[in-house]
């Protein structure tokens, strides 16, 4: 009984564990720090990882159905300085349909060169991070760009207001949550994506259109990154052209701590979110502590192999490989 | 026959781009000089050195049927300990005997940083690419832990003439890289550890059934691409002599894109080398030939991004035959 008592929870700690940390960690926090579970600390939080959190939501989509995308901190510089350009010369009312469209179609040639010539994920997103990262430059000139009009712009409403007394990055991640969480566990074409990411070769014999499946998922991906560019623009009103790099990396660490596996197949968007928060609280708190900002670094290391090997043993049933 | 056809199509597209840019250069260029004499090309090499040591490296992880993106980290990390410790008070009796110690800490501390890579690699059966994802973060946390965000500086007036020697015009890190190339050509083609990186790469399954033990040649392959970051960071700032903590980023990328050009899978099994050289070069010569015909870094970047595509979509349609992979 005892035994089977114990072997339940460390099913559950193992299928929950990222769950656990999180609560562990928060309680931790908190008792170090009156001021952690703050409501304005929690928005603040919230708030600041709004960005890499919606990346995350359409990465999660494109690692669920087995592939990468190293391109996204690029495409999301690209998709700040075009909004912000665009904005002075045809007024941000025009300006940010035409960033969607124009981050959408880098994303639409990634998914064409992912989905239908098949090529490495890897490899290609690795040439696109350097690609539009020098589309960009040549875009801008090298220059910052910003708006000339800042304070009269209503094009700041995204980054910068509240809507009932709720930042509006933070009402955009939660819509964008709950209608791609809706959209990958209740829809057909959610079925699809796991279907193509755990078992490409099954999927093509039951009749699931591969390479649009995998091509939707960058269409996906792109659109998030436009989001999350305009969350950036709107709340810089200016940028230099390298704001989005590095991201690609956060945001992978993200969806793995999340639970996603790389090898595809599985992930929710409810564990990225989590994911997303974790990276988020981890750093406030350690800085609330008062250690320096590169300490998260550090702990996001160990976070990251505890959580994917805890994960790994879980399945395999024991805690080491038993590669030899 | 047909891997040396392939190993040759880098140095085809080396020739092209150098015909390229001496012909573009003729009309293009600002300055009278032409691309291609000795000491342009003496520089090229001199500065592939830094990325080509690790890419040596990268290539045998990869062969192996792994990935390393902590070598940005491992570089940083290296050097700022081979410039700190040639400070430490325990060794001030040395005099200049201090720089091979503090080369020699560097070496061990990427040969151990590697380790500690190949062991959680081999020991929790997590993918190489998180595991190294993961120290990309935590070594690159340790580098600001080391000095905070300050610079790191230490400039060795001898240090420097022996990172800047030369031996008939060829300086120190070129001839670094070029041993370096040979040594690891010899590792992966010549010894029964080299062949087993290839086996394992290809078909793990195999290679266990086969007797081979895959952890322990792994954990090697990873102290070794440790020990080559290590090298390259003191080969590099034993001349420069500071160092700062944001260093060696995107170096991982650089050096991918550097052996996936020269033609090394990223499945493992297969690649070689001296193709991986010709990829290191071949980068290079585009960044230095499309500055010479007045193009900025931003055409480097698309150029380059473009290039990989390229490739990856030419290898893929010229080794179709036999891997007919599954239409849909």
């Amino acid at each position: 009984m005892a035994e089977t008592r114990a072997k339940t929870i460390g099913q559950f700690l193992a299928r929950q564990g990222i769950l656990v940390a999180f609560v562990l960690f928060m309680i931790g926090f908190a008792l170090a720090n009156g001021r952690f579970l703050g409501i304005d600390n929690i928005m603040g939080v919230v708030r600041s990882s709004a960005i890499l959190g919606v990346i995350a939501l359409g990465v999660t989509f494109v690692v669920i159905s087995g592939n990468l995308d190293l391109s996204v901190g690029s495409m999301m510089s690209f998709s700040t300085i075009v909004v912000l350009d665009l904005h002075d010369k045809i007024g941000p009312a025009l300006a940010i349909p035409a960033m969607f469209a124009m981050t959408m179609a880098l994303g639409a040639l990634i998914g064409f060169l992912v989905g239908y010539l098949k090529l490495n994920s890897l490899i290609v997103t690795l040439g696109m991070l350097s690609a539009i990262h020098g589309l960009t430059l040549t875009y801008s000139g090298g220059k910052n760009m910003d708006i000339d009009d800042k304070a009269g712009t209503w094009f700041s409403f995204f980054g910068q207001d509240s809507v009932l007394g709720i930042p509006v990055p933070i009402l955009v991640i939660a819509l964008l949550a709950v209608l791609l969480s809706l959209l990958l566990s209740r829809t057909p074409f959610g079925r699809k994506v796991y279907a193509v990411g755990g078992n490409g070769v099954a999927a093509t014999f039951s009749g699931i259109p591969r390479a649009r499946v995998v091509f939707m998922c960058y269409l996906i991906s792109a659109f998030c990154v436009a989001v999350a560019g305009l969350l950036q623009a709107s709340r810089s009103l200016g940028s230099q052209n390298t704001v989005g790099q590095g991201t690609e990396l956060d945001v992978l660490a993200a969806v793995i701590l999340g639970g996603a596996s790389l090898l595809g197949g599985s992930g929710t968007i409810f564990k990225t979110v989590i994911g997303v928060l974790i990276l988020g609280f981890i750093q406030n708190g350690l800085l609330l502590v008062g250690l320096a900002f590169y300490v998260q670094y550090v702990v996001t290391w160990v976070i990251i192999i505890l959580a994917v090997w805890l994960d790994i043993a879980a399945k395999r049933g024991r805690l080491l490989s038993p590669i030899a | 026959m047909k891997p040396y056809l392939k190993q040759s199509a880098i140095w085809g597209f080396v020739v092209l781009e150098l015909i390229f840019f001496s012909v573009a250069g003729e009309f293009l260029s600002l300055s009278d000089k032409a691309f291609m004499d000795l000491d342009n090309m003496l520089l090229l090499f001199k500065q592939s050195a830094p990325i080509g040591i690790i890419a040596l490296g990268m290539t045998v992880v990869m062969i192996n049927g792994n990935i390393d993106l902590s070598v940005g980290a491992i570089f940083a990390l290296c050097a700022i300990i081979m410039l700190d410790s040639m400070k430490w008070p325990i060794f001030a009796g040395l005099g200049d005997w201090v720089i091979l110690v503090g080369w020699l800490l560097a070496l061990l501390s990427g040969m151990v940083l590697g380790l500690i890579n190949g062991l959680i690699v081999w020991k929790t059966g997590v993918d190489a690419f998180i595991v190294t994802l993961g120290s990309m973060l935590g070594y690159r946390g340790l580098v600001f832990m080391y000095n905070g965000e300050n610079p790191t500086s230490n400039l060795n007036w001898t240090m420097v003439d022996i990172a800047e020697a030369d031996i008939l015009g060829i300086e120190t890190p070129t001839i670094v890289f070029v041993i370096c190339t040979i040594l690891v050509w010899l590792l992966m083609t010549r010894t029964v550890h080299g062949r087993n990186a290839y086996a394992i790469g290809d078909n793990r399954e195999a290679a266990v059934n086969a007797g081979i033990r895959v952890g322990p040649h792994m954990v090697w392959n990873f102290v070794l691409i440790g020990f080559l970051a290590a090298l390259s960071a003191v080969v590099f700032y034993s001349a420069s002599g500071s160092v700062n903590p944001n260093d060696g980023t995107l170096y991982e990328l650089w050096v991918i894109t550097a052996v996936v050009l020269g033609g090394t899978k990223l499945t493992g099994g297969s690649g070689s080398v001296i193709a991986t050289f010709g990829g290191v070069i071949a980068i290079q010569l585009l960044r230095k030939g499309l500055g010479h015909i007045g193009a900025d870094t931003a055409m480097v970047n698309l150029v380059i991004g473009l290039i990989l595509i390229a490739v990856l979509f030419l290898d893929r349609q010229l080794n179709r035959k036999g891997k007919e992979e599954l239409r849909t």
